[in-house]
């Protein structure tokens, strides 16, 4: 049985009556001292003046935005009528324009849910701490992979031909693949072959959902029709 | 005293009792100074007293958090002040946007300065989101914090879209039924979750009064406390974190 530690702590200056325990310390993740030679200045004022220059750059930004622009304000809310058609907020957007696509429960529930949980564990997950460069020391089978999990993204989306995926799903696939080896290239080509897989996987997915949103802020009219910007007039 | 001497009034401040009972160190003329004017300020204290210099650089953070929280801050205070002249009523809560506009002195400001925070507020923080992502600032020891701000970014969008409804105008009132509708379809508890959420099965003036309560006090209060740990955090986890350099690794033994 394991002694236990006393519950009261008198404190004392001789050693006798409060003797110093000697422990081995196990190190924890906490950030360690750098090795690394570093500059280093006072946080006041270097930090601290530009913490109130940012403060008053966006207040300021933002006031003007508020003088020249008013808040959108209409008609009484009134639930026998019902506009057509009837848009949540712009961020909301891009998940009503997958109810156009996808039954509710997947557009509502399931594609935003696997979204939040999958940001969530983002750290969690080891390839997003050890991945390199998609084509450094890939074998035979990284480019049929690559292939493989494009093709069946675009089956199962186009399934329910839900185009604004597709699209940027291949693009980001032939992306990938003229990524490989850039290494040589120009500045561009040497940034882009240096993008690891996360890294791919997370463009496509801002690439879709900036593109679901705009297109159901600005291109959907009536009935959640296809519509010109602005116009509103039908497309085609 | 000659008070005519430049800086004597400021000399005369300083050396007062009051002054000194407030603030125990000397101006910022020395380092050991100006460690104290951080150190020994409730506010200024979740900073470090030294940071490294490249930090600072603009490209290092793109200032994306601070920009979330600046905005936050502002709709904050002109949240407050909209809640004096706002009643979470059926039809006053309308009625109150026309005063915001054509009565109360610089009501509508007031109004603009709050919806266009709150833009910048989502459209920042996802950003941010993005960059800590593209810098790989999630790495272990931020492994937690990435977490907490998953949190926060769906805290600043149920703050968004709560406050969406109380305008109670038709773009309020049909924006929000279409996002309610929607929960619905969510397996076994859609239904409830959505009556809950509304009081009721329809947009009305309960739903009004509910996301008023959601709007003001309860996501507010959750966002304090998430902040609190997410900054509290960057202190705990080392600093912010810029590019990621393979090189340079930050004490994992992985």
């Amino acid at each position: 049985m394991r002694p236990v530690p006393p519950m009261e702590l008198v404190e004392s200056s001789d050693p006798i009556a409060t003797p110093k325990r000697v422990a081995l310390v196990i190190p924890d993740t906490r950030p360690s001292v750098r090795r690394v030679q570093e500059r280093w200045v006072m946080t006041f004022p270097h930090l601290i003046i530009r913490e109130l220059l940012l403060f008053q750059v966006v207040l300021i930004a933002l006031s003007i935005a508020a003088l020249l622009f008013d808040a959108p304000l209409e008609g009484i809310a009134n639930p026998l009528e019902t506009p057509n058609p009837a848009k949540a907020p712009w961020y909301f957007l891009g998940l009503q324009e997958l109810l156009h696509y996808f039954p509710p429960i997947v557009a509502g529930v399931v594609l935003p849910g696997l979204t939040v949980v999958a940001l969530a564990v983002i750290p969690y997950a080891k390839i997003n701490l050890t991945a390199g460069p998609l084509w450094r020391g890939a074998g035979r089978r990284t480019p049929i992979a690559i292939a493989g999990g494009a093709f069946l993204l675009v089956l199962l989306f186009g399934l329910f031909s839900c185009w604004p995926i597709v699209v940027p799903t291949v693009l980001v696939a032939g992306g990938m693949f003229a990524a490989r080896g850039g290494e040589n290239g120009g500045r561009f080509r040497r940034a882009v072959a240096r993008v690891s897989l996360p890294e791919w996987i997370m463009t496509w997915f801002v690439v879709i959902a900036t593109t679901l949103t705009l297109i159901g802020t600005f291109f959907r009219g009536p009935g959640w029709s296809f519509v010109w910007p602005l116009s509103g007039a039908p497309l085609g | 005293m000659n008070l005519q001497r430049p800086g004597a009034i400021a000399e005369y401040i300083r050396g007062s009792a009051v002054w000194k009972s407030i603030v125990r160190h000397g101006p910022p003329d020395t380092n050991r100074n100006r460690a104290l004017i951080v150190f020994e300020n409730l506010f200024l204290h979740v900073h470090p007293v030294k940071v490294r210099e490249r930090t600072l650089k603009f490209s290092h953070t793109y200032w994306l958090g601070g920009v979330t929280l600046v905005a936050t801050a502002v709709l904050f205070v002109s949240g407050i002040l909209l809640m004096f002249y706002y009643h979470p009523s059926v039809p006053l809560a309308y009625r109150d946007m026309k005063e915001l506009a054509f009565v109360v002195d610089n009501g509508l400001f007031l109004r603009n300065l709050h919806r266009w925070g709150a833009h910048l507020m989502v459209i920042a923080a996802f950003l941010h989101m993005l960059r800590v992502f593209y810098h790989r600032a999630y790495r272990p020891p931020r492994q937690f914090n990435w977490v907490v701000g998953v949190v926060l970014m769906s805290l600043t969008l149920g703050l968004s879209y709560t406050g969406y409804l109380l305008p109670w105008d038709q773009l309020a009132y049909w924006g929000v039924s279409v996002g309610t509708n929607m929960v619905r379809e969510a397996p076994f508890l859609g239904e409830k979750i959505r009556f809950l959420l509304l009081g009721g099965n329809v947009v009305s003036a309960n739903a009004l009064l509910r996301f008023y309560v959601l709007h003001c006090v309860v996501l507010p209060v959750a966002l304090i406390l998430f902040v609190s740990v997410h900054v509290w955090r960057i202190r705990k986890d080392g600093g912010v974190q810029g590019p990621y350099r393979p090189d340079e690794e930050t004490g994992e033994e992985s």
